[in-house]
């Protein structure tokens, strides 16, 4: 395994710390493992926490500040974050008009927000709501499985909520335009090549050099199928498709094209499969109103790329473009 | 005089986790991320030091403490899952102290474990290894075999659960996104479940 790294038990902890000295803008708490906004609890606004596993950087902790997230929780790598954290995460940023908890649709995740949320409720009377993101689709919703997977919306969505929260609007509001960014979210992904965890060693699982991974999540899991490695625009299509009959997305709606990396691909990658998709969807009569291209919700160094397609409004578009200033978005400030 | 010392039943379990944490690692990258060996060590290692700091001294302190450590530590779906299990022990076992007591409170665990996740038999889940043991403990306490015949029933009946989750496609948990890809492979959090009542056989005293 090479990686810049010293100790593969510790790489947690050293990442928080290079956190903590590389942007003082925010307060980074090693001991309880939490990042939160450096001026929270801010009075009369909707307080917007989130969390999961760490390996997914930026997400969450890197969209911590202005106009997004208030905290975030980061777990072991791929590991949801505990009660504890999750607490101390929404003590620190309420204000008293209410917190969010962006819950990504894992098992852990929910069970851990979950019992934060019943300690919350016993202790300190906080008014908590959650708002689970399940916007994968290559997975059934059904009995037989955990749910869809809270994947690239996550990012939509904390954007979206948190310019909401932003502007003081109550929690009421800011958890319908988070079911609202759910609702009309949809993502699918691929993978080039699994992921190393650190404290494992090796590849969660082997790819060929002739073999992609269709419907991955972003825990260096498989993924629904092993196909043949296919040229960029066959990838498109094959994440595209099952994007847009799942809404379904239709002629003349107008979208926010998210072309997410996983980790280790590069830009130029990434930005030309935005060329293929932006051809595909323009010959579905879909408009492409805004676009973010880039590695946002990573799984370590997995190779590959996800799509996330978000039907807008002038509401949720307004919401986008609102001002951000995070490591990870910074725009209009 | 407890049938099984719960302290030495956390020690032990701790112990087989540490020796099985690759098996664990392999068994969850195989259908899941690859992070349940190295969890259940860190938060076994916890409880441990928990003990040795601390010596509780009833059943019920023992497991409530394991309970909260591994909430604290474990972290993803297993910190919960085993650690309402021992939080439910701890509220049943009370002063018990024969092995119809433990297995009335070991029930009580499977019971929380199943309101927390909500799995069912043949789900692919560590529940797959959990009910047969506490029906083998019921069925023996009932009949009245002593605590070393009521648990070596129970760890059979647990590894025969853990081992009929391999051909299971899973429809909880991580697996389940794999859909059919996770049958042929034995289920990781089952494994642990098993290595739980192994422990337990083992901490008979």
């Amino acid at each position: 395994m090479k990686k810049l790294i010293n100790d593969p038990a510790g790489v947690v902890d050293a990442a928080l710390a290079g956190m903590a000295a590389a942007h003082p803008e925010l307060r980074v708490d090693t001991k309880q493992r939490i990042i939160v906004r450096a001026d929270a609890p801010r009075p009369g606004k909707v307080g917007l926490v989130s969390g999961g596993g760490s390996g997914h950087e930026p997400l969450h902790g890197g969209f911590v500040g202005l106009g997004m997230l208030d905290a975030a929780c980061p777990g072991e790598i791929f590991t949801s974050p505990v009660p504890d954290q999750i607490l101390a995460a929404t003590a620190a940023v309420d204000a008293g008009a209410g917190v969010l908890h962006v819950v990504k649709n894992y098992t852990g995740d929910v069970m851990n927000f979950e019992m934060a949320a019943e300690l919350a409720a016993a202790e300190s009377g906080a008014e908590v709501r959650a708002v689970v993101v399940n916007d994968d689709v290559a997975v059934q919703d059904s009995l037989y499985t955990a749910g869809r997977r809270g994947v690239g919306a996550t990012l939509i969505l904390e954007k979206m909520a948190g310019a909401a929260a932003e502007q003081g609007r109550p929690l009421a509001e800011v958890a319908r335009i988070a079911d609202t960014v759910n609702a009309r979210s949809r993502s699918m992904g691929m993978a080039l090549t699994s992921c190393t965890v650190p404290a494992v060693g090796h590849p969660t699982f082997e790819l060929g050099d002739g073999e992609m991974e269709i419907g991955i999540g972003i825990h260096g899991e498989p993924g629904r199928r092993r196909v043949p490695l296919a040229p960029a625009r066959d990838v498109a299509v094959l994440l595209l498709d099952p994007i847009l009959a799942d809404l379904p997305f239709a002629q003349g709606d107008r979208v926010l094209c998210f072309l997410n990396g996983m980790g280790g691909t590069p830009l130029i990658e990434l930005y030309l499969m935005f060329d293929e998709v932006s051809r595909i969807l323009r010959g579905h009569g879909i408009h492409i109103e805004r676009s973010l291209v880039g590695p946002y919700v990573t799984a370590l160094d997995m190779a590959g790329c996800s799509i996330t397609l978000t039907r807008l409004d002038e509401e949720l578009t307004a919401l986008w473009d609102a001002p951000v200033r995070t490591p990870a978005l910074r725009w209009g400030i | 005089m407890a049938a099984v010392d719960t302290a030495a039943w956390v020690r032990g379990f701790a112990a087989l986790v540490d020796e099985h944490e690759a098996e664990l690692t392999a068994l969850d990258a195989a259908i899941g991320d690859a992070d349940h060996g190295t969890n259940m060590r860190r938060g076994m290692t916890a409880a441990v030091a928990a003990l040795d700091d601390s010596h509780p001294d009833t059943p019920g302190e023992v497991s409530k403490q394991t309970a909260m450590v591994l909430i604290r530590t474990v972290g993803g779906a297993s910190g919960p899952l085993f650690g309402t299990f021992f939080l439910r022990f701890a509220a049943a076992v009370g002063s018990g102290s024969d092995i119809a007591d433990f297995a009335r409170a070991f029930r009580a665990g499977l019971d929380g474990v199943i309101a927390r996740g909500k799995a069912e038999p043949g789900d692919k889940t560590m529940v797959d290894a959990l009910v047969p043991a506490a029906d083998a403990l019921d069925e023996c306490v009932a009949g009245g075999a002593s605590a070393e015949a009521a648990l070596d029933a129970a760890v059979s009946a647990a590894a025969a659960g853990r081992d009929a989750t391999t051909p299971l496609v899973a429809r909880k948990g991580r697996a389940s996104y794999l859909g059919d890809r996770s049958a042929g492979h034995q289920d990781p959090g089952a494994t642990s479940a098993a290595l739980l009542v192994l422990a337990a056989r083992a901490a008979v005293r």
